[in-house]
């Protein structure tokens, strides 16, 4: 089991999230989050003065898939995330030790 | 009863109930009338000047600070709006418009002592006009707290709106309109150029340079945290501005009916002038530019809402835009004094200009860029625009020398003006208030 983690931009959540759907992709945990990278932040103007604004809005998703579901989640992500303009976001992947579905007790791949 | 019995009866009860009437008749002859059209113009008016503080420039200035002093932002200018209607009750009218001293009124008319319903300023009520101008001495010490916003005590800012109202707004609003000196050497100062934004605006500046800057500004984080309240604020002074000006006609004349037109005039071609330059300047133009550029605008035409006409007004507005716009950025980037929401900029030098500007556009001489002439015994716009710059200047050094002294009292009292480093990190909201203005 692993867990997909990925920042993206704002905006390609409901992208992401269809393309998940499609491939039986149904959990999903989505959290608005602030950073910057390599985009850096951008600049606001108020009466003449400028302001750096550091870190950027941006949308942290996490979902578990079992191993062999790994690839095709993260080509969904890419495919509905990707704008090819820098800011896009990152995808990390870890490893998950155990999986327990509240309700039932189960444990493992079932879990998910 | 024939119809003719009848007939006969009816004139009879008639003459007798005039005969009735005519004693009162001449006895209202007598006493001052009151003229209802001006009393409801100044009713509604009254309303719209109290609008501007609440909640227009609560949220004008609340929506410009921190989230987490949001809060005390508004509740200062709620407690601002009760304090000084209490202090104007109390001392404040009486000293302003009540005497006949050059510098100062007296304290006759102390809790609005002989101010009846029966009682007549003009050909309004007197309740209504003293109500009318006390919706004046609660705006203006309200504009001042955007100066130290974000690192002020509460107590202070109470105890200073007292002192201040006492020292400086009611002898500066007697001088030009209760019959002071500045009134009877012609200074033409209809809505308040001098009384209202020359006062706040030297105030705000002698007291951002005593408070000192926030940690923010010396950080370069000063962003606003909702421009939407901050432009729902200033559509709301906008609009309150036209019971500001038009009714300091004082009644429902052409002379309100022209106060409204240019005030209106200056406020657009402000806002699009600020709005312009930044463009040009720095390639957007911004909102928060735009409602600055109005509210220059405004404050600019205040002194010559009354004397100006619609083209003058044009000039005043795009004037207002590009100098309050410049004076802003030297205000804060240049000399880094910290007057927060910057009200010196765009009213004390709205103010200024405008006081000045209305000794040259009240001239009748100027074909389509005339106004409606100069102050009674002023025959040439030399002599009228020395008057201006003698009331720019008087209220100017006078405001600023008072409001030091007073900041350094409520400073001696208070055990010091600003809250702790870790206070102002903490926000106001909570440190001052116990509240929070955000539960999101």
């Amino acid at each position: 089991m692993k867990l997909i983690t990925a920042v993206i931009k704002p905006f390609k959540l409901d992208d992401v999230r269809e393309s998940l759907s499609e491939i039986g992709v149904y959990g999903l945990t989505v959290t608005e989050v602030k950073g910057f990278g390599r985009q850096k932040g951008h600049t606001e103007l108020y009466r003449g003065a400028e302001y750096v604004v550091d870190f950027l809005p941006k949308v942290k998703i996490e979902t578990a898939v079992s191993d062999e579901r790994v690839d095709d989640a993260v080509e969904a992500i890419i495919k509905a995330a990707n704008t090819s303009k820098i800011g896009d976001g990152k995808i990390f992947i870890t490893n998950i030790e155990q999986t327990i579905r509240i309700r039932t007790g189960e444990t493992g791949p079932d879990a998910l | 009863m024939s119809y003719r019995e009848i007939d006969l009866m009816k004139k009879i009860l008639c003459l007798t109930l005039l005969c009735a009437l005519l004693p009162s008749t001449s006895f209202a002859t007598e006493t001052p009338l009151i003229n209802g059209a001006n009393t409801a113009w100044i009713l509604t008016a009254t309303a719209l000047v109290l609008f501007m503080t609440l909640p227009g420039l609560a949220l004008f200035y609340g929506g410009l600070v921190k989230s987490r002093n949001v809060l005390s932002i508004l509740m200062q200018c709620f407690a601002i709006a009760g304090i000084s209607s209490v202090f104007w009750l109390a001392i404040g009218y009486s000293l302003s418009f009540n005497g006949d001293g050059a510098i100062i009124g007296n304290f006759s008319k102390a809790l609005f002592n002989g101010v009846t319903e029966g009682s007549v300023s003009g050909d309004i009520p007197e309740p209504l006009f003293a109500l009318f101008q006390m919706t004046f001495a609660v705006i203006t010490p309200a504009l001042i707290i955007g100066a130290f916003a974000e690192r002020i005590k509460f107590s202070a800012v109470l105890l200073f709106t007292v002192l201040w109202l006492a020292f400086v707004y009611a002898p500066v609003t007697h001088w030009v309109w209760g019959g002071g000196w500045l009134q009877s050497m012609g200074l033409l100062d209809f809505a308040g150029g001098t009384v209202v934004h020359v006062t706040a605006g030297v105030a705000a500046l002698v007291t951002a340079i005593m408070i000192g800057p926030r940690k923010s500004f010396v950080r370069g984080n000063t962003a606003p945290h909702n421009m939407t309240m901050t432009i729902t604020g200033a559509g709301m002074l906008w609009v309150g501005w036209f019971g500001f000006n038009g009714g300091s006609a004082l009644a429902a004349n052409g002379d309100a009916a022209m106060a409204m037109l240019v005030t209106h005039i200056s406020a657009a071609t402000g806002a699009l002038t600020w709005m312009f330059y930044e463009w040009k300047k720095y390639g957007k133009p911004t909102a928060l530019g735009t409602v600055t550029g109005m509210v220059a605008g405004l404050g600019t035409i205040t002194p010559a809402s009354g004397s100006v006409g619609p083209a003058g007004a044009l000039i005043i507005g795009l004037l207002a835009g590009i100098v309050c716009f410049n004076a802003t950025l030297l205000i804060k980037q240049k000399y880094k004094i910290d007057d927060s929401l910057d009200v010196f900029p765009v009213h004390g030098v709205g103010g200024i200009l405008g006081t000045f500007l209305v000794g040259i556009f009240a001239s009748e001489n100027l074909g389509v860029f005339s106004g409606q002439g100069f102050a009674d015994g002023i025959s040439s716009m030399a002599e009228q625009v020395g008057v201006q710059i003698v009331g720019i200047g008087s209220t100017f050094i006078y405001t600023a020398i008072v409001t030091y002294l007073i900041f350094k009292v409520v400073g001696m009292i208070t055990n010091g003006v600003r809250v702790s480093e870790d206070e102002e990190a903490q926000g106001l909201d909570i440190v001052d208030h116990e509240e929070r203005g955000y539960d999101l």
